[in-house]
């Protein structure tokens, strides 16, 4: 089953430059399991460690926001397109201390 | 360096003087692998925030499709700081994810003057640019009216017109 990925240009280094890919997968977790095998550590930038998807981007399964489907247990079907984009955001604090519509969660800041 | 028309310049600090003392954030989109910002397109701070900015996820993927179909790219990427300096911060940092982008701050804390600077923000590192501002010779009163970056070599108003 395959599903066109289209990954911006931040992420291109593990497509060998690639602006569209292809991968299979029932969810969106699935996929981006799959995506990995081919494109070494992009799954790594799209998952946290926790297993959440990661804040810094935004992951739409055709028109609609996959946080709004499920996240990472968002149903794909055969022909459905994803769009990752990277989240446009940030702020004058010196860490995202800020609950944001999405529940952003306070991180610390880097180094610590 | 990023070049820019004095109108869209306007046309944002208006935006983040509409917007103040929440943050505005929007896009001045241009041709893709250029540096020439041309078409200007402010963006709702889903954040509703005096601290935070965020573009609304879906409004987002519009505008991304809609420059992809105009073969453009968004060339600005700005955001105000309505008490602090026109510096990236860490969380901006953080965030930034187009690497080709000119990421633009304006700063709205002095009631009567804006600060406004560019910056690349790549792998986490931030470097200060120069500014191209296309007509200044309209008005350059106008112009000069903002503080660009910490010295006046931070703007380039001979490129105007050429
Ligand atoms: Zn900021």
């Amino acid at each position: 089953m395959a599903i066109e990925v289209r990954i911006p240009t931040i992420l291109r280094s593990h497509t060998g430059g690639a602006k569209i890919v292809e991968g299979a997968g029932d969810t969106l977790g699935d996929l981006f399991t799959d995506l990995d095998s081919r494109h070494d550590g992009l799954k790594g930038r799209l998952v946290t460690d926790t297993g959440a998807l990661h804040r810094f981007v935004n992951v739409y399964i055709n028109d609609e926001d996959v946080r709004f489907l499920g996240a990472l247990e968002a149903k794909l079907n055969d022909g459905d397109s994803v769009t990752i984009l990277p989240a446009v955001a940030g702020g004058a604090l010196g860490f995202a201390a800020v609950a944001g519509p999405r529940g952003l969660r306070a991180e610390p800041p880097a180094g610590r | 360096m990023l070049s820019i028309d004095r109108a869209i310049v306007d046309a944002i600090v208006a935006h983040a003087r509409r917007d103040h003392p929440d943050e505005a954030c929007g896009v001045v989109a241009g041709p893709a692998g250029s540096d020439l910002a041309t078409r200007h397109i402010p963006m709702e701070n889903a954040a509703r925030s005096m601290t935070f900015y965020e573009f609304d996820s879906m409004e987002q993927l519009r505008v991304w499709r809609e420059m992809d179909d105009r073969d453009e790219a968004p060339v600005v990427i700005y955001h105000s700081h309505t008490a602090t300096e026109a510096y990236p911060s860490r969380t901006d940092v953080s965030f930034a994810g187009e690497p080709d982008a000119h990421y633009l701050l304006v700063s709205t804390r002095e009631p009567d003057s804006e600060e406004i600077r560019s910056f690349r923000i790549v792998a986490g590192v931030v470097t200060e640019e120069k500014v191209c501002i296309l007509d200044a010779g309209v008005d350059p009163h106008a112009v000069q009216s903002y503080m660009f970056g910490q010295s006046p070599a931070t703007v380039d108003y001979e490129c105007s017109g050429r």
